[in-house]
């Protein structure tokens, strides 16, 4: 593993599977009646926000608290941010502060990347503009991979507003990474120009490739979107790229319908679906926490055992820990 | 005003030759010229070429001398080989009034580094929607040729129809940016691969062609001379080749990081390779350096973008667009050109200083080298390499694409009219 989680284009194969066998072994811990484990006792990880996200931002310390460590949450708004401060000289106070971990959410892309040059704990980007959300592709992974077992061979349909996705991008990447064939859905204006670069399968027709799924991953539409000229009206995006009831009832048995959340129900996902038992929706909030502990145990947990010597760990996981100091 | 004599120096690339420059021209040039009471410089193995000249330099005095001014700007041009450049308008105020022109024009001759030639605006405040005062800036003591909104483009056709038709009563050039602004709204980077991995916006190569492509009609519709600033797509170039062979008087020119650089720089984020119009693929870059060597595209200029450090240290989109390149710029050009077979060094100078010069209408720079001609002389060494540090800029900014590259060649001396602006690559 890399010192750093920027992109899910940085996790080769084994990266990806410690991360997601790691966190099955954390996931025990959350069937425990104390779910506090030592591991990063006396660590500090910063959950720095420029972005409005109460739940990526309560899973991210929530899985920081359960690991023991001090988490300390850095909002923009009402901050000297907010005031003008560049990134740079909020990385410095941090530096400062001694953070071993930075938990980065921004509505610019490649903000991680940035922060990443300015302070030497580990920065996780935790969604940054239309780039990437990393830890979103490892939770889904790990949802799918619950419900489904192995992702090899495994046919992931997203559909929705790819061009601006950073959902999208990091599980495209991921799932790929993982070995699962996957195919993006949208209408041509929510498709970037370079998409056939991309290591996925690109459609235009929902109906033709929801018989073949063994899992559809809904996007949220964003409403600035509406008013854009991407599509002629909601109703319209709505019929030919929603997923009611109807089509869910042309998937394949066993599959499953997943949205990383906030949903518009009626727009993108029916509230039939999304409270249908192929729906994994709460279960990837759940999952979130347990994949963002296993994320953070490995970035910062040097090589100390997840849990504590209480559950061991796979002997490939304490010796891939080793940290790659990348300059 | 002393004399001196340029030992051994190969005109153009040429044989060796002595010049010899005395008052302000270049008295004798062949082998063996009379040294006598000259102080000889030796230019062995040095390329004698006529001082470069930019159609395309940010000076940003008046109002951001943080990031540069006229004495700072002229400098670098100076190291970088430069004996004219040419201002661009977009300062705070917008150079659009003879009263701003003249100021640069005055700074410029203070300085003394190299001719300012000021870039007038082509609407009032680079606003696009009112044409500033073309025949007060052409008439004034700066005599303004080429007009520029350059950051913005002459988007509205019809004040761009009019702009081109104005200013043919004193044979001025319109410089066009060529950019679509409503497919480019929030644009970040060239919009392909990259853009689509990285998640940043796209500037569609479509937004600059269809631009250029009007307004090379709309120079034919009224007879007017248009000059396309910063060609940087394949498709452009295809464009203004068909506009050439119309006989149509179109002119283009591509900077130094178009000829080089490729948007796989932007996979790191850093802002440093931010830049209007974005760096775009390999085969836009190869497409600009044939049309170079074939003459399609008319000459290279820097648009030299200065800015502050913290104007790049920050997430890309924050980020401002700009290079800076006077003092890369011929190194640039012998990698991209040179060392590749595009171009001799005879060809370099029409690209660098004789095309750009008749394109602007200036006289005495862009002249051959010969008896007779002012010594505006630039010499070049090609035979060193070094690594770019922009620390050692004379420029006061230092958002270079190029720092850490290894490029060949160095500017050893400049000559502005017989006196030295550079000697022994320091200020003079």
């Amino acid at each position: 593993m890399k010192r750093h989680l920027l992109s899910a284009g940085d996790l080769g194969k084994d990266d990806a599977l410690l991360i997601l066998d790691t966190a099955e072994e954390l996931a025990q811990v959350a069937d425990r009646s104390i779910k506090k484990l030592p591991t990063l006792r006396g660590r500090t990880v910063v959950n720095l926000f420029f972005e409005d996200s109460t739940r990526t931002r309560i899973s991210f310390e929530a899985a920081a608290k359960r690991l023991s460590a001090d988490v300390i949450n850095f909002s923009a708004k009402g901050s000297s941010v907010s005031k003008g401060e560049s990134l740079k000289d909020t990385a410095l106070t941090l530096e400062a502060m001694g953070a071993d971990g930075v938990v980065v959410r921004h509505n610019a892309s490649g903000a991680p990347h940035r922060l990443a040059n300015w302070v030497h704990g580990s920065v996780v980007n935790a969604g940054d503009g239309t780039h990437e959300h990393p830890t979103q592709a490892l939770l889904d992974a790990f949802s799918m991979r619950r419900r489904l077992g192995n992702l090899e061979g495994r046919r992931v349909s997203i559909v929705g507003d790819i061009l601006h996705s950073r959902v999208a991008r990091s599980n495209v990447l991921l799932l790929h990474t993982l070995g699962a064939e996957v195919t993006v859905v949208a209408p041509p204006t929510l498709m970037p120009v370079a998409v056939d670069a991309w290591p996925c399968e690109v459609s235009y027709d929902l109906d033709a490739v929801i018989p073949k799924s063994d899992v559809v991953m809904m996007l949220r539409v964003q409403r600035e979107r509406m008013n854009a000229a991407y599509f002629p009206t909601v109703r319209e995006y709505s019929r030919r790229y929603g997923l009611n009831g109807d089509r869910m009832g042309r998937m394949p048995e066993d599959s499953i319908v997943m949205h990383p959340g906030p949903m518009n129900r009626g727009i993108e996902i029916a509230a039939e679906v999304a409270d249908s038992q192929r729906s994994t929706i709460v279960e990837q909030v759940a999952n979130g926490v347990t994949v963002r502990m296993a994320v953070l145990y490995l970035l910062l947990g040097g090589s100390e055992s997840a849990l504590g010597g209480a559950v061991p760990v796979p002997a490939t996981a304490s010796a891939a820990v080793s940290m790659e100091r990348d300059a | 005003m002393t004399t001196y004599l340029l030992k051994g120096a190969r005109i153009l690339g040429g044989a060796p030759a002595d010049l010899l420059i005395r008052d302000g021209v270049i008295a004798e040039a062949g082998p063996g010229a009379d040294p006598a009471g000259a102080e000889v410089i030796d230019a062995d193995g040095l390329v004698a070429l006529p001082g470069l000249v930019d159609l395309h330099t940010h000076l940003r005095e008046p109002g951001r001398e943080d990031a540069e001014t006229v004495e700072s700007g002229t400098l670098a041009a100076a190291l970088g080989g430069y004996t004219a450049v040419h201002a661009m308008a977009n300062t705070e105020p917008v150079a659009d009034t003879a009263g701003v022109v003249e100021q640069v024009w005055r700074l410029g001759r203070e300085a003394g580094h190299c001719d300012v030639h000021p870039v007038g605006a082509v609407t009032r405040g680079i606003e696009g929607a009112q044409l500033a005062e073309l025949g007060a800036m052409a008439d004034s003591a700066a005599r303004v040729r080429v007009f520029s909104d350059d950051g913005h483009c002459v988007s509205d056709a019809v004040l761009m129809r009019r702009a081109l038709e104005y200013v043919k009563a004193f044979d001025g050039v319109i410089a066009q940016h060529a950019q679509e602004p409503r497919l480019t709204e929030g644009a970040q980077m060239n919009e392909g691969v990259m853009s689509a991995r990285l998640g940043l916006s796209g500037w569609p190569a479509v937004a600059e062609e269809a631009i250029i492509a009007r307004d090379c009609l709309l120079a034919a519709h009224v007879g007017s001379r248009l000059h396309v600033c910063h060609v940087s797509t394949a498709g452009s170039v295809e464009i203004i080749r068909w506009a050439k062979s119309k006989g149509w008087q179109v002119t283009a020119e591509v900077t130094p990081h178009h000829l080089l650089l490729t948007d796989d720089r932007a996979g790191t984020y850093d802002p440093i390779f931010k830049v209007n119009p974005p760096l775009r693929t390999g085969e836009d870059v190869t497409a600009l350096r044939e049309a170079l060597a074939d003459g399609t595209i008319d000459c290279v200029a820097t648009d030299h973008a200065p800015h502050p450090v913290e104007a790049k240290e920050t997430e890309w989109s924050a980020a401002s667009m700009g290079m800076i390149g006077l003092e890369t710029a011929l190194p640039v050009v012998q990698e991209a050109m040179v060392e590749t077979g595009l171009l001799d060094w005879a060809g370099v100078a029409d690209r660098m200083s004789v095309r750009p010069a008749r394109i602007g209408r200036i006289s005495g720079q862009g002249e051959a080298l010969t008896v007779g001609a002012a010594a505006n002389i630039t010499l070049y060494d090609p035979g060193v390499r070094a690594r770019v540090d922009p620390a050692g800029f004379a420029s006061k900014s230092r958002n270079s694409p190029f720092a850490g590259l290894d490029l060949p060649g160095r500017v050893v001396a400049t000559f502005l009219r017989g006196r030295p602006t550079v000697l022994d690559g320091k200020p003079a």
